[in-house]
């Protein structure tokens, strides 16, 4: 029993600690080299699916539609300040959208084209080439009102235990970050980067898919991209980043 | 939503404890922080607990921890060093630590290394197991111990 006291003490106080620390982007946590890589457009691999993004939002559809068509060549009319609010809670909707399930519905309800799959590498494209009209616009998502209880989901999600492993996200993310895990620094998994180009897939990663591969690492059965369980999570973890510059593409592990 | 995951939970721990028979978790029982029993009565070899620290997909106790194991480039410092815990606890407590820190600290990052599958929450059906085996175990508490 004697044991037991100063561990709970420590965990208090790294709790506490966690509770009162200020969000700072993975970018901090990035080797210098990749930071360049990052800051550089020419270098950064991510800006290949802007391009891919920004020829998609550009060309019609089937119907003579394009997003241009609304929103200005090249997404001009794009206000950053509404990128940097995603997730919204919609009424219409009675429940959370993302920025990518968001371009869907535009597609869907204003272009009159099908539906896409979540993360279909169309969706992502777009996602990335708008989000990326926001880099630099402070993350700013309202969970007040109706948006709290998704971001409550997301917030019991980050902190629950899962597979094999037993560890939950808070665990490293945010009792633990700075710390070294064998080769790596653990960051606060902040999402102002994402879509981003990952260095272990060396590719583009939308946050859900950066989720999955989570969820794999600590042995634990996936929830699908665009479920429930993860646009909750999406919901608190950019509210948890309320105030970092949007990145996007980042470049990240 | 939240009724969602306990049902997964429900389901996931129904197919773990279909898929993995009883005979796989040693029974064990901890007592004044301490399992003083070896797992199944079963017998550590230090030389294969070492390499079992080392493995990244056994115990890969560097990924958090420091241990006297030169050759490896990268320790992690997210657990206390293991220098000399073997000087600082004995064997029983030693295995308790390794078997299932939580019965130390509840909120531990440290995942409990041989626990009833039951209790996991999502696992993948592969892997709906103990992370380590009660002879796994024994040789990994064998090698802690010679760490004076």
């Amino acid at each position: 029993m004697s044991l037991r006291l100063p561990a709970i003490t420590l965990l208090t106080l790294l709790c506490g600690a966690a509770a009162a620390s200020e969000p700072r982007s993975g970018y901090d946590y990035l080797p210098e080299e990749f930071q360049a890589m990052q800051d550089d457009s020419f270098e950064n691999p991510g800006m290949f699916t802007v391009d891919q993004g920004r020829e998609l939002f550009n060309t019609a559809g089937d119907d003579g539609i394009s997003c241009a068509d609304c929103h200005g060549p090249d997404g001009e009319k794009l206000d950053p300040k509404r990128i940097a609010r995603y997730p919204i809670f919609s009424k219409r909707h009675g429940g959370p959208v993302t920025l990518q399930k968001q371009i869907d519905l535009c597609r869907e309800e204003r272009m009159n084209e099908f539906p896409l799959t979540y993360d279909d590498p169309s969706l992502v494209a777009l996602e990335t080439f708008v989000r990326h009209r926001a880099r630099g616009e402070p993350v700013n998502v309202d969970v007040s009102g109706p948006m709290r209880p998704h971001y409550e989901a997301g917030k019991r999600l980050f902190r629950t235990r899962i597979g094999q492993l037993q560890m939950a996200c808070y665990h490293c993310h945010d009792l633990y970050t700075g710390a070294n895990l064998r080769d790596q620094v653990l960051n606060q998994a902040q999402t102002n980067g994402f879509p981003t180009h990952r260095l272990l897939i060396q590719d583009i990663s939308s946050l859900h898919r950066k989720f999955r591969d989570c969820f794999a690492t600590l042995r634990a059965m996936p929830f699908q991209p665009g479920s429930e369980p993860y646009i909750d999570l999406e919901v608190y973890m950019n509210a948890r980043g309320n105030g970092l510059p949007i990145e996007t593409p980042g470049i990240r592990r | 939503m939240v009724g969602l995951y306990r049902h997964s939970a429900w389901m996931i721990g129904l197919i773990a404890a279909a898929s993995v028979s009883a005979a796989d978790v040693a029974h064990w029982h901890a007592e004044g922080l301490a399992i003083a029993q070896p797992l199944d009565g079963l017998r550590g070899d230090a030389a294969r607990g070492r390499a079992l620290v080392i493995a990244r997909d056994k115990g890969n106790c560097l990924a958090c921890h420091q241990l006297p194991i030169p050759e490896e480039p990268s320790h992690g410092t997210v657990g206390p060093p293991l220098m000399g815990v073997g000087a600082r606890l004995n064997e029983g407590e030693l295995r308790l630590r390794v078997v299932d820190e939580k019965q130390v600290n509840p909120d531990s990052i440290m995942p409990s290394f041989h626990l009833d599958p039951a209790h996991l929450y999502r696992p993948r059906p592969d892997m709906a197991s103990t992370i380590l085996t009660a002879q796994e175990i024994e040789d990994i508490v064998a090698y802690l111990v010679t760490l004076r």
